[in-house]
């Protein structure tokens, strides 16, 4: 069951610390749970973490490949190890330790990238991970999540530390806006459809749900009637809800706050153009660095927006074959 | 068992360890002999006298772990293995063959015993560093050896593989250094050089010995000598040559991978045999 706040608004606590006071609670259960940091569990808001259990977290400082390789090592002792850091170092930089030493060697990692796209912010252009989604989509078996608030990362979270297998969490670290009233439950594998519309399909996720529905709500101004996804399930990508959308409305946006080339927009276009092609724009980064500055300026600059997305429906529904 | 006849069954195995890599390698025609056959001896200590393993549950949670850091000489561990009963000894002859279960590189996805995946080098020290510290956090006694290359030491995630293993105290993890003098290009000091291999094992806060690398007997004494040193985690410098008891491997400078077929494998096979029975096996001099 989903339900979504009538009036969207940031929430009052950030992501790191949701996301660390519930591995601290989960871990009073399951002795397995054990975290490795590299130098950024202040930022990454698991210091908490090491001060309740100082023994069970293994901060390697600024060794990000080691400390990824190690966690696969963790795992095949029987540990449950998430590691933490910015996105970028999360993806890029040990991208042949994820695939070698967690997901080839059959391990079960939780790697959880911190700060992704533009919400690096001020870390700018060097520090912001666009590619992540789709380098990592890449390795066989890997399920990739990105919460879009924290009553979603709460929930998902019980069903990362409770199946095996290698896991990418996509964090945003800061207040998210709230989409999700408290005792929504939610699925790895399965999207969230939150509000209907047979015009079009907008399939978003993070940072750009709630920029998703703000679309839907001005394009409904113009009465075009936009049905809105949350595909926090990016990796295994929901389908047969794909299919259904692409089926019943005729054409889809996606919208992402990372690039399309293999991202969501990547991941969806394969999909359809394989099954059921069906006219789709796609909201993202394309194919550009990041840059310093806020959120909502980086948001406006790379077009990740209500309004652009909006448009792009528009275009998606002037696609359709009469 | 008396000691003088472990010792005499580790050099025995050494052996036959070299007899079955060579085969199987000359089965499928060609592979990594060079630095498979210089650990041939460090492993015959290990799985002839050293780790407690039960073959019959390669995953029991309690036994001592191997990492293969140097992935790239698995056939040396797979015959080990085989010999160990970990495996059948048929399995040997489908080295590297398309749907083999004994792929070019350790393979710990296929293969029983193998206890991680290696073979991107530097990684493997990392990944028994993880396994050192979530055994001790689980309150196991059991060791974690793992064997690194010396042209590997050109990673630098060795090292801080090395960092973290000092800092976390891991006094249970032995790493082996397979120092064979040479790398796939040439020898370490034309390709990249890791100069003061025991100086900056010890600048890492690892208690490091030197010992002759095919000498099972003195490795044998120096695994003894690390688990009884506590406090910090060991390094033994294996002081090897590429090739090593094989005699044609031993006689070009370029053997990281050789072809070769089963007719020069089963020379090989008796070479290495006379050597035994002369008792100076594996015998040879580094080129």
């Amino acid at each position: 069951m989903i339900v979504v706040h009538e009036n969207r608004a940031p929430e009052a606590v950030e992501m790191r610390k949701v996301y660390c006071d519930a591995l601290v609670e989960a871990a009073q259960h399951d002795p397995r749970i054990v975290t490795v940091d590299c130098d950024l569990s202040t930022s990454c808001g698991t210091r908490g973490f090491a001060e309740v259990y100082p023994q069970r977290a293994f901060n390697v400082g600024i060794a990000e490949q080691h400390g990824c390789a190690m966690a696969g090592g963790l795992a095949s002792t029987g540990l449950k190890p998430f590691f933490h850091s910015f996105a970028v170092f999360s993806s890029r930089r040990i991208y042949d330790q994820i695939f070698m030493s967690c997901a080839y060697a059959g391990q079960s990692v939780v790697i959880v990238g911190c700060d992704p796209g533009v919400t690096a912010e001020n870390n700018g252009g060097t520090h912001m991970a666009f590619e992540d989604v789709g380098l990592l989509r890449m390795l066989p078996g890997i399920t990739i999540l990105e919460p879009t608030d924290s009553v979603m990362l709460r929930a998902l979270l019980p069903q990362v530390i409770g199946n095996d297998g290698l896991f990418y969490l996509r964090l945003t670290r800061k207040k998210a806006m709230g989409i999700y009233k408290e005792d929504s439950t939610f699925t790895v594998g399965k999207a969230a459809v939150l509000c209907g519309g047979s015009d079009v399909t907008l399939v978003a996720s993070g940072l750009l749900v709630s920029e998703a529905l703000l679309a839907a709500e001005a394009l409904a101004q113009e009465g075009i009637r936009a049905r809105v996804v949350d595909m926090f399930s990016v990796k295994p990508l929901d389908e047969a809800c794909i299919l259904q959308c692409a089926a019943e409305t005729g054409a889809l946006v996606t919208a992402e706050n990372a690039s399309v080339l293999g991202g969501l927009g990547g991941a969806v276009a394969e999909l359809l153009s394989e099954r059921l092609p069906t006219p789709l724009e796609r909201v993202g980064i394309s194919d550009q660095f990041g840059q310093v500055g806020p959120v909502d300026y980086l948001k406006t600059h790379f077009g990740l927006t209500a309004a652009v997305i909006a448009e792009k429906a528009k275009r998606a529904i002037s696609r359709k074959r009469t | 068992m008396k000691n003088n006849t472990r010792l005499e069954q580790m050099r025995r195995l050494s052996a036959d360890i070299r007899i079955w890599t060579v085969r199987a390698i000359g089965e499928a025609g060609f592979g990594h002999i060079g630095g498979s056959a210089s650990i041939a001896d460090v492993l015959a200590v290990l799985y002839g006298g050293v780790m407690e393993i039960d073959p019959q549950r390669p995953t029991w949670e309690d036994r001592d772990r191997l990492v293969l850091s140097k992935g790239h000489a698995a056939p040396a561990l797979y015959a080990a293995l085989a010999l160990e009963g970990f495996f059948p000894m048929q399995w040997l002859s489908t080295l590297n063959k398309p749907g083999t279960t004994l792929p070019s590189h350790a393979d710990g996805r296929l293969v029983p015993g193998v206890d991680m995946s290696t073979g991107s080098l530097g990684q493997g020290i990392s990944a028994a560093v993880g396994i050192a510290a979530g055994s001790r956090l689980q309150g196991r006694e059991n060791w974690t050896y793992c064997i690194v290359g010396d042209g590997e030491l050109n990673e630098g995630e060795v090292w801080e593989a090395c960092e973290a293993a000092n800092h976390f105290r891991l006094d249970k993890l032995v790493v082996f250094v397979d120092w064979n003098k040479r790398q796939i290009d040439g020898k370490l000091e034309e390709v990249s050089d890791p100069v003061g291999i025991e100086e900056k094992f010890r600048a890492f806060g690892f208690d490091v010995q030197t010992v002759p690398g095919h000498d099972t007997t003195a490795i044998y004494h120096a695994v003894r000598r690390a688990q009884e040193t506590g406090g910090t985690p060991h390094a033994i410098v294996l002081d090897t040559c590429k090739g090593m008891g094989i005699h044609f491997a031993e006689a070009v400078p370029f053997n990281h991978y050789l072809t070769f077929d089963r007719a020069m494998a089963e020379e090989a096979v008796a070479e290495i045999e006379r050597r035994y029975a002369r008792g100076t096996y594996p015998g040879g001099a580094c080129k």
